[in-house]
This record gives C-alpha cells, structure tokens and sequence, in this order.
C-alpha cells in the first residue's frame, strides 16, 4: 500500500507527538492505521472498556469525563487519547464521547508500544494525561526557589520580646540585649498579655537613629522612638510576600501574627538567607541613587536581575513582583528627587500605579499608567502647578528608565487624573452606578490600583471603598463580564501557526492580548464581586476561593494557566533580550517546544472555559 | 453463486463465486465491506478503459488501512487529455503500469467474500463486468451498495410531502450528491478528489456516517444493497 498519497500520513506529521517520527515510521504508522466515524453523541470509550489502540482525533472534537460523570476535558483535532490506558495496561478510566461529529484514527498498541519504547520524545509527550501536564509544568518551575513554598511562620525562630509602650527605652535596650533580639514589640500599656495590642516597634537602628543620634535621655518611654505603622505579616504568608513586604515599605523586620497575636518577628536576614536576593539588593541601590543619571545606570542591573529570575525557574507570580517592586522603586526615588527640587507638597498626595504594577504582575514590555490622588484640601488653582510640575518630572524620568510614555495619556501629566480623593471616589461611582460598556473597556485600567508613594491610606481606602460598591453592583459586573471575554484565547496550534476559532491561521500569537489580558480580566470580575481589595491577580483568586465564588478546583486551573502564560511570556523576554532584541510579547509557535506548546494550549481552555463561565455566572445587564 | 461457480471455466473467478456473498439477512454489523473505486478514461465500459483502482476493507467498526490496495494500471485505449487532468496520471506514468489483466488475480481476492460499496454504481460494476469479459470470456456480477443512492434516498425521506411535490416539479434544486458534498453533511474532512484510493477511503468513511445518522446496525443487507 502506497500511504504517501493518503491524506492520513499528511495529518499526522503535523501534530505532535507524530512530529518526532521519520520518514519510515511515518509510512509504517499511517499504514496501519483504522478509522471510524462517530456521530456527535456518540460513545467512542466507555469506562472500564479495555483500550487496545491509541486514538487520534482526525476531525471533530471529543469530551472526556470523569467515573461520577463530571466533566474532565475536551480535546479537538489532532489530539490522542487512550495513551494511559495502553501505558498502564488498565482499563478506560475515562469514559469518551464525541461532542462533534467525529471521525478517529486507531494507531494499533503494537505500533504505539514500538513508538513509545523507541522514541524518547514521543515517550515524553504522551506519558502525561492532559491537565496535570500543566499542573507539573508549574510544579517544574517552582522548583529551585523556596521564597514561594516556605511559609513565613516556618521563620519563626523563638516567641517575640514585648513590653509596655509606656516602658523607656533603657528596659528596652537592657531585655533586648538578655534575649539577644534585634527589635522589641510594643504593646499597650494594660492590655490582656494573650491578646497583646501591638502599638509599634523599637529596633536597634531606632535606638542608634532617634535616641542616641538624638541626645534623648534613657528614660524616654519607647513609644516616642517605636516606629508607628506597624507592618505585619501572617504566618500563612509565603516568604515571598515577606520579603515584598520589606521592600515595599522599606523596613528591615516584620512581627509575625498568627490569629491577631504576635508569635515572633523576621528580619532581612532571614528573608535574604532563602534565596533570590539580586533583586532585593537591587532595590536598596535604587533608593541610593543621587540622580537620574545614577538611577539610569542601574538599567543593565534590572535587566540582569530579570534573566536570573527566569534563568533560576522562579514562578511567574515572584518574577512579576519583583519587576513590579523595582519599577515602584523607580518611581518612588524619582518623585523624592523631585521633592527635593520642587519642595515640600502643598497639600498630601499619593501616587497610584494602575494596571500590572499595581497587580504586581508587571513585565519587561511596560508602559507607564500612573494617577495621582490629592488630599481633598487641594485647591487647582493654588495647588496644581506643583503637582503638574512633580507629575512632569516623574513620567519625563520613567520615559529615561524606559517606561515609554501612556499612548492612552493615563499619566498623572494629564490634569483630568490629578484629582481629589472626592472627585476619584464620584468618578468611581459614575461607572459603578452607570457602567456603560464601551467606556469601561477603556477605564478597566483603573480598577488595578496601588499606592506608590506619599500618602498611600488614600489609595487604601479608595481602594475599599470601590470593593464595598462594585460587589453590590450587578449591572457593572455584567458589563465587566462581557468586556472580559472580549478578547479570546486561539485554539491552538497547527505546526507553525496559530490556530484561531474561526479556522484561519496566523503566524504569530500575541502572549498579553490573547493570553494573560484576558486571564486577568476574567479574575478582575470575580474578585470586584467578591469585594475583594487585592490587586494581584494571585491574591484575588485566594480572596475568591475564600468567597466561595468560585470552587477550589476552578481556582486551581486558573492559577495553573494563569502562572503558564505569565512565565511563557517572560521567558519569551528573556528569551527576546539574550538575542539582544527589544522584548515583545509575539510569540511565533515555531520557537515552542512541544512540551510547551501542549501546555499552552491547556492554558487557553482553562481560559476559555472560565470565559463562558463568566456568560453564565454574571448575566449581562442591558443598560 | 454456487450455480456461477459450477458453471465457470475460469479459475479465477470460480474462487471468487466460492466465497459467495453473505446471507441477505445479515445485519449490517456483521458484514465485511469494501469500499471500490476505479478511475477510468471515459463513462462508457466499452469504449473506455481502467486507468486505477483503489479499495479498502472496513466494517461498520473500523476501517483497515492496512489492507488497502491500489493498483495503477495501463488502459487498451490512450488516455485523453480530460481524463489526464482529472486523474493527475500522465501518460509516461502509465507506460510503466501493468496491464488490468496482472492485477485482476489481487483484485477478485479483496473482494471475495465482502460486500462492495461504491459512490455511483454505474461505473464500478460494468467496469468490472466488461473487463472480466475481455479477459476470461465471461462476465462477473456483484451485489454492491451505493453511497448515493442511498444519501438521495435519505435527503428525499426526510422531506415533507410538500418539499417533495416542489421537488417534482422542478421548483427547487436538487441537493448535490458527489461524494465531497455528501461528506460535508457528516462533518467528514475534504479529501483531494478523483484518486481511487482516496475515494475509495471516503466512500468507506461515508457510509459509515451515513448508518450512524440514518440507519442502524441491525439493517439487513438486503435492505440496501442493489
């Protein structure tokens, strides 16, 4: 039989794992194969039923399902199944039926068995049953750093010293050198010892710093040298978070609570002892710098930072921290250089970060989206020239380190967003009260936000009040529902295009728009509804799980594609800057390992999957 | 059969009466089928020659790749330049192809015993009846199945009566039954038409679709087969 006229061998070389196989076994698998028709409906395995070939999907589209009947998955043309079954020499675990008209190709268990045996990378792809093929794709990365598996309370070393707040710092200084503790908690005075109400913190630098340095007398009661605003983390936290924490707020130790009590404190130390400390030291040489000129020379250090991240396997989640952290960092030194030209503030401020920095999900592709809130004193005519002036000198400094300007002009340079809390909350509530579709699209932006620098409580509770009002509006989570499935995933892949729904081709795949956008946008909607205040998409799927809005193993899939497309896209950069190119999110499938690709392609079922979730679970409002 | 087989000089053919057809009771699931498809130089048995043949075996379960056949042979008459273009075989190619006479022996074996299902019935069988005259002297007949016929009966039985009333006088066009458009109805992917190995994998897979939808494994053959 000559196959090399048969349309079989064609489509076979085109889908993995065939793509691996020669010219001979190619010939030699087309011709051995058989072929049925199943009509949609139809059952092709039924569970328990013995499996004596590989299954390939020559047109049409099957569903999997689990022993109770649940759905389990979906595969479409040019996937196999049966593999596992063959592999473990069991019976069908889970029953298949065709979902479209469907016409199959059976590869007999004695070619798959010779393939398996012989061809290592055929072995590889088909040893792993679809959906835990992403779960390990995760699992692979995360190997090599513990700052995201080790919980914070793993630090904890002994229970912390406390004492009164009215207690001087003399007692302090004497308990803190008998227990050997570099930071003492303060409490206050007659509260329950169990329920202790932590009011600050004395470290040994506050003693150096406002004591010593300060010529204050011994029996000065610690409250007036603790540092107020305490920074606490949960012992459930990861020690990622902790070390974000520190960063973030510029502190060197964190009391520890379990349950609203203290049960210990960590210092830098701890947190830099496990692991990923390049971008820490980064960060702290970001604030040391002089000027502009200084803060530019650091660039080829963020670069280098991010490569190592990528480079050692960290996940997604910490890679879009700390590239987030460093570009926070950034603006926060560049609007303390600009105080120090332009004086001090006529009125507070706080600088929001819109959009990925404020998720903490920012990558090397990014431009600027910033806001300024204004204590509600600010008067525009007396006050605005100071702000435009600090706004110029910030976004004109970011443009220098590389954040290209807005092209939507949401930049605090533009007057319309140098508003008063007063005015961002009515703004707020207008879409809220009144979502109209088109222009939520564009103000969705907005709904990711951060305090950057100054008075951070504004964008605090800004932030609160849109969770209290968003979860109680229905008509705008259904018009941020539809807006979030505005953008769709592809459906995969052919050889080297992009396979789109309606069946045409493309070469290339862009990772943001069609992929992590999108991902965030359906995580946006849940978490509004759930009156969550986090921002990081991460954290929000915590909040929602935590809701009950979504089950635990929607949440888990989420997480899982939402990790695999967030780390293609920045291996794709890394990738982008060792060519010495400019990093992009254009993904051309030829690049993609098969592993990769399999997975990709099971991230954009999750996403599509929970796209038609939104359909269903936030019924669009017409307004 | 059993007469033809007693009847018959040709050994040949007198082993492929010998394996005879299967009982007219039997229910479709229980038949072994194979899908026929020549390609030839014009429509007409006696003025026309073979220029390839292709068959796969299959049951309404699986079709067997594996014991597909396809035979490219030279035709007692050259081709013309239609036939040329429609069956992407050059005259250079046949040159080299034997004469249908060396295949014939192959061809009788894969059918033996089976049931033929084609896409058109008036080419395969008198084709094959004309060839076997010019060879052995004597001719061969065959129940077969015929995928058109069969999706015209199916598209005219699910029709009202008033659609069929339409349909007889002309009032609406009839639907297409070549091969590809009755594939189209089934969702079944777009082969490269008029080669007869491929046809004959699509005529296989056709009428596999078509029992699915319309019929049952539990029609008799005699139900369908002319």
């Amino acid at each position: 039989m000559e196959v090399e006229q048969l349309d079989i061998r064609e489509h076979l070389r085109r889908h993995p794992p065939f793509t691996f196989l020669d010219e001979d076994r190619l010939n030699q698998v087309s011709g051995s194969v058989e072929i049925a028709y199943f009509r949609a409906g139809s059952d092709i395995v039924v569970l328990g039923q013995e499996v004596a070939d590989l299954h390939y999907i020559r047109q049409g589209s099957v569903e999997m399902f689990r022993r109770s009947g649940e759905f389990y998955n979906r595969l479409g043309e040019g996937d196999i199944f049966g593999q596992i079954s063959l592999i473990s020499g069991r019976p069908a675990r889970f029953p298949v039926r065709a979902l479209e008209d469907t016409l199959i190709y059976f590869i007999p268990g004695s070619q798959f068995r010779a393939l398996y045996n012989e061809l290592e990378e055929f072995a590889d792809f088909v040893e792993v049953e679809d959906r835990t093929r992403l779960r390990q794709a995760g699992a692979r990365s995360r190997e090599g750093t513990e700052m995201l598996a080790t919980r914070v309370g793993r630090l904890v070393q002994r229970s912390p010293v406390m004492m009164n707040a009215s207690g001087t710092v003399l007692e302090a200084a004497r308990a803190m050198t008998e227990q050997g503790v570099a930071s003492i908690l303060a409490c206050a005075d007659g509260c329950d010892p169990d329920h202790p109400q932590l009011v600050g913190i004395v470290t040994d630098s506050d003693l150096r710093g406002r004591l010593i340095a300060a010529g204050l007398p011994y029996d000065t009661p610690i409250s007036a040298v603790m540092s107020e605003a305490l920074i606490t983390v949960e012992a459930d936290d990861y020690l990622f978070s902790a070390m974000m924490a520190m960063l973030r707020h510029n502190v060197h130790h964190l009391p520890v609570m379990q349950r609203l009590r203290p049960i210990g404190v960590i210092d830098l130390a701890d947190v830099a002892g496990h692991g990923t400390r390049n971008s820490l030291y980064l960060v702290r040489n970001i604030h040391d710098q002089p000027d502009l000129d200084g803060l530019k020379s650091l660039l080829p250090d963020v670069r280098g930072s991010f490569l190592r991240m990528v480079g050692e396997g960290a996940t997604a989640n910490m890679i879009g921290s700390a590239v987030a952290m460093i570009g926070r960092s950034f603006k926060q030194r560049l609007l303390e250089l600009a105080e120090e030209r332009l004086g001090p503030p006529p009125v507070p401020y706080c600088l929001l970060a819109l959009g990925s920095m404020a998720r903490d999900e920012q990558s090397m592709l990014t431009d600027q989206d910033n806001a300024l809130i204004l204590d509600d004193a600010f008067d525009r005519s007396q006050h605005d020239a100071y702000f435009r002036s600090l706004a110029e000198f910030l976004c004109d400094g970011l443009a220098e380190l590389g954040y290209t300007y807005c092209k939507g002009d949401i930049m605090a340079t533009n007057a319309d967003l140098r508003q008063p809390l007063a005015v961002w909350k009515e703004r707020f509530a207008g879409w809220i009260a009144r979502p109209d579709r088109p222009a939520l699209l564009n103000s969705s932006i907005f709904f990711d936000l951060d305090g950057v620098h100054g008075e951070t409580r504004l964008a605090d509770t800004l932030k609160q009040w849109i969770a209290e009002q968003a979860s109680r509006a229905p008509a705008f989570l259904g018009c941020l529902a539809h807006n979030a499935q505005t953008r769709t995933p592809p459906l995969g892949f052919f050889r080297d295009f992009v396979l789109e729904k309606s069946g045409r081709y493309q070469d290339s795949l862009d990772l943001k728009r069609r992929g992590t956008a999108p991902m965030v946008d359906v995580i946006r909607v849940h978490a509004l509804a759930s009156a969550s205040v986090a921002q990081n998409s991460f954290r929000r799927l915590d909040d929602v799980a935590a809701a009950g809005f979504l089950t635990n193993s929607m949440v888990a899939d989420l997480r899982d594609a939402l990790e695999f497309l967030a780390g293609t896209q920045y291996r794709h950069q890394a990738f982008n800057l060792e060519q010495g190119l400019a990093p992009d999110n254009k993904l051309n499938p030829v690049t993609l390992e098969a592993f990769d690709r399999r997975n990709l392609k099971d991230a954009f079922r999750v996403l599509s999957n929970a796209q038609r979730f939104l359909r269903m679970r936030y019924r669009v409002v017409q307004v | 059969m059993k007469e033809r087989e007693a009847a018959t000089s040709v050994p040949m053919l007198a082993n492929y009466f010998r394996s005879g057809v299967p009982d007219p009771a039997t229910p479709l699931s229980e038949v072994e089928f194979v899908a026929l498809d020549l390609e030839t130089t014009g429509l007409e048995p006696r003025q026309s020659g073979i220029v390839s043949v292709g068959l796969v075996p299959f049951t309404l379960r699986r079709i067997r790749v594996a014991g597909a056949g396809y035979w490219v042979v030279r035709p007692r008459r050259t081709l013309d330049e239609a036939s040329v273009l429609i069956h992407r075989i050059t005259h250079e190619g046949l040159a080299a192809a034997p004469r249908f006479s060396a295949v014939l022996p192959e061809l009788l074996q894969a059918l033996a015993g089976r049931v033929v299902v084609v896409h058109y019935r008036h080419i395969e069988r008198p084709f094959l009846d004309q060839a076997c005259r010019r060879w052995f002297g004597e001719g061969i007949e065959f129940p077969l199945i015929d995928t058109m016929a069969l999706e015209g009966w199916m598209l005219r039985r699910g029709r009202t009566r008033l659609q069929r009333l339409a349909d007889r006088l002309g009032w609406r066009r009839r639907a297409s039954l070549r091969l590809g458009t009755c594939r189209e109805r089934y969702h079944l992917p777009a082969y490269g038409a008029h080669h007869a190995m491929t046809d004959a994998l699509a005529t296989a897979e056709l009428f596999q679709a078509q029992v699915a939808w319309h019929l049952s494994p539990d029609w008799r053959l005699e139900q369908l087969w002319l």
